[in-house]
């Protein structure tokens, strides 16, 4: 079933296993792997006036920075031959990760486990509690 | 100066000594913060004798200055066609981010322009500057007041566009913005260049001023005036040590202006919001406690605008306080803001005007009112106090520890604006002086000092000063608006005919 397996990636230990797990999948089904970074922005928060001033500045940057960041990854799935594609957004994970998904055909997410029984993670939930309980495609959690 | 370090050293060394030495502390503290008082009392009233100039009208001195910023104000309100009235939805929707596309995020939002815009101006002008004008005009100030606020989103619609549209844009990403550059830019479009830069350069003088005085001594007083009052009043140990508190805050602040700790910031940043809801969450308790005095409350506010019973000058002398005290909190047609609106990420410079003419709506006629309200109905305003020792003794009248919130508020609403006015007068000081690193460090070491000078003088000279210098400011911004609005007027017919042949198209609409 060659589709789209999309995968929350931010070089920690977790996402580097979702890779993984979802280079070995694309690799028995010809499925294309979207690799997504999103940086937590919310429209809402309070910046100071200097903060305001060097925004765009600091954006560009910050995307620069993302790019390199995924960069590696991205290229070691090319080396495998599997079809890649990158997405690097600002706002709310699994918010936009779902939002990606809507719009790629035959999606799949693949995102890294990341918590434990902790009772702050039990507390928040994680970005992979938000995304099984609101994804509009299936999810896979890799341990 | 020399003397005043010696002093402060002095008491440094003597502090955490015998009992005995208390006495003696307190009689060097007096002499210091005397010393600040004569050597600058001088000088503010000779600038606010000249900025505020007045004449006898019925019988009541009338500043010409708060009659500039109101027919200014009520002159945009006519020519927009009440812009501040047909577009407030729209407004609230470009705020809530409808109009905002996608793959800007990132940027700077409206709502983030609109809330740095509005910490430098909620602060203590509603709670200090509302109990001045109630105490002095009367409650029938709080009706005037809020009939300027009004009027004063058309001035703030007004200036906030043309900060915008004529900002500055760097190679690097970064902006710079405000009256000087619509001022210099925008006249020499219209062939004016000459008299652009000389009105320019006066408002970026008096922007300077008007930050380190209205924007800085004043919140510095203020603020330490409410310690004081909840540690004790007299007997406070901070009580004639001003300079300690001023050194406390510069210190604070110089911390995060100067050394660029942004957590100081961060922290101020988040808690001011909390502040503020906290604020009208306490105001609402309070006028819920008494709410079968609301209408006789309401009934004093009307009644008071335009009878003027028991003000000093009548119905002219509520007028004039409450017009005078809208215009000293919201800012409207001072130009400050437009500094903080300049950084919004939008191709309409336009959509930033319909945002910030929420400004004055919310910082005048909802956060003022409330305290106007507060002060009336707990008929405090017998007591003769004024400023925010007022505003104190009224929220005490129903939760006796409510003063230590309001203490916890009033330091912060004066750090933040401290915070925002450090940025609006480096903006003008850097205009003045170019920007370099010695620059910019030699104008936040003097803000720092001027911090310290606040909190050593009493009220009447720092409200002088910072009145008149941030009023003086309005001086060349109000010509500018003047010359210019019609560059607003066709940017509004531009933008709202893209709106209707689809080119600016609401996401969120589009989405759902």
């Amino acid at each position: 079933m060659p589709g789209t397996l999309i995968v929350g990636f931010d070089k920690t230990e977790a996402s580097q296993r979702a890779l993984a797990f979802a280079a070995a999948a694309a690799k028995a089904t010809g499925a294309t792997i979207h690799v997504v970074h999103i940086l937590e922005w919310s429209p809402y928060s309070f910046l100071t006036a200097q903060e305001l001033e060097e925004r765009h500045k600091r954006r560009t940057e910050e995307l620069s920075r993302a790019a390199e960041l995924i960069a590696p990854a991205i290229q070691s799935l090319e080396a495998q031959n599997i079809a890649v594609t990158s997405d690097v957004r600002y706002g709310h994970a699994a918010e936009l990760i779902c939002e990606i998904a809507e719009q790629k055909p035959d999606a799949q997410i693949v995102i890294g486990r990341t918590g434990g029984f902790s009772v702050a993670r039990r507390i928040l939930g994680g970005m992979a509690l938000a995304l099984i309980q609101a994804s509009p495609v299936p999810v896979t959690v890799v341990p | 100066m020399k003397r005043y370090i010696l002093g402060l050293t002095a008491l440094l060394i003597s502090n955490g000594s015998a009992h005995a030495q208390d006495a003696a502390e307190a009689a060097g503290a007096a002499t210091i913060d005397e010393w600040v008082n004569s050597a600058v009392a001088p000088v503010s009233s000779a600038v606010s004798s000249v900025i505020f100039y007045s004449v006898d009208f019925a019988g009541t001195e009338f500043p010409l200055i708060v009659g500039w910023l109101v027919v200014a104000a009520a002159i945009f309100t006519v020519y927009f066609g009440f812009v501040q009235f047909r577009k407030f939805g729209h407004a609230l929707a470009l705020v809530r981010g409808d109009y905002s596309d996608p793959n800007d995020a990132g940027e700077v939002s409206h709502f983030q322009a609109l809330a740095t815009a509005l910490s430098g101006t909620v602060g203590l002008g509603n709670i200090a500057g509302v109990a001045v004008a109630v105490s002095l005009g009367g409650p029938g100030a709080t009706f005037w007041m809020i009939v300027a606020g009004l009027m004063g989103m058309a001035s703030k619609f007004t200036e906030c566009t043309l900060g915008v549209k004529y900002r500055n844009e760097y190679p690097d990403g970064t902006v710079s913005g405000g009256p000087m550059y619509y001022l210099s830019k925008g006249f020499a479009e219209r062939g004016m260049a000459g008299s652009g830069r000389v009105l320019a350069v006066i408002f970026a003088v008096c922007c300077v001023g008007g930050s380190i005085g209205g924007g800085n001594m004043f919140q510095s007083n203020q603020a330490y005036q409410q310690v004081v009052n909840v540690t004790g009043g007299e007997s406070s140990i901070l009580a004639g040590n001003g300079w300690l508190f001023g050194l406390i805050m510069a210190i604070a602040l110089g911390v995060v202006i100067i050394g660029g700790i942004k957590s100081i910031a961060r922290v101020t940043e988040k808690i001011v919001p909390l502040m503020a809801i906290i604020y009208i969450g306490a105001c609402l308790i309070i006028i819920a406690v008494n709410s079968d005095k609301i209408a006789w409350a309401f009934g004093e506010i009307v009644n008071g605008a335009f009878t003027g019973a028991g003000v000093a000058g009548g119905v002219v002398g509520a007028l004039i306080q409450g017009f005078k005290r809208a215009a000293f909190s919201n800012e409207a047609g001072i130009g400050s803001a437009s500094i903080a609106h300049s950084a919004v990420r939008t191709k309409e410079p336009i959509t930033e005007g319909y945002v910030a003419l929420l400004e004055p709506f919310i910082d005048t006629v909802v956060i003022c009112t409330m305290t106007a309200l507060v002060i009336t109905i707990s008929g405090t305003l017998s007591t003769g106090l004024t400023g925010v020792e007022l505003t104190s003794a009224a929220f005490a009248t129903v939760v006796p520890w409510f003063p230590i919130v309001l203490t916890v508020a009033v330091v912060l609403f004066a750090f933040s604006t401290m915070m925002s006015w450090s940025y609006y007068g480096l903006k003008a000081w850097t205009y003045l002086f170019g920007e370099s690193r010695a620059m910019d460090l030699l104008f936040k070491l003097i803000f720092c000092c001027f911090t310290v000078l606040g909190a050593s003088m009493n009220l009447g000279p720092v409200i002088d000063f910072s009145d008149s210098m941030i009023f003086a400011m309005a001086i060349p911004n109000i010509i500018g608006l003047y010359v210019l609005m019609p560059v607003v007027r066709s940017e509004a017919e531009a933008y709202w005919s893209k709106l209707d042949a689809g080119i600016i198209r609401n996401f969120r609409h589009a989405r759902s």
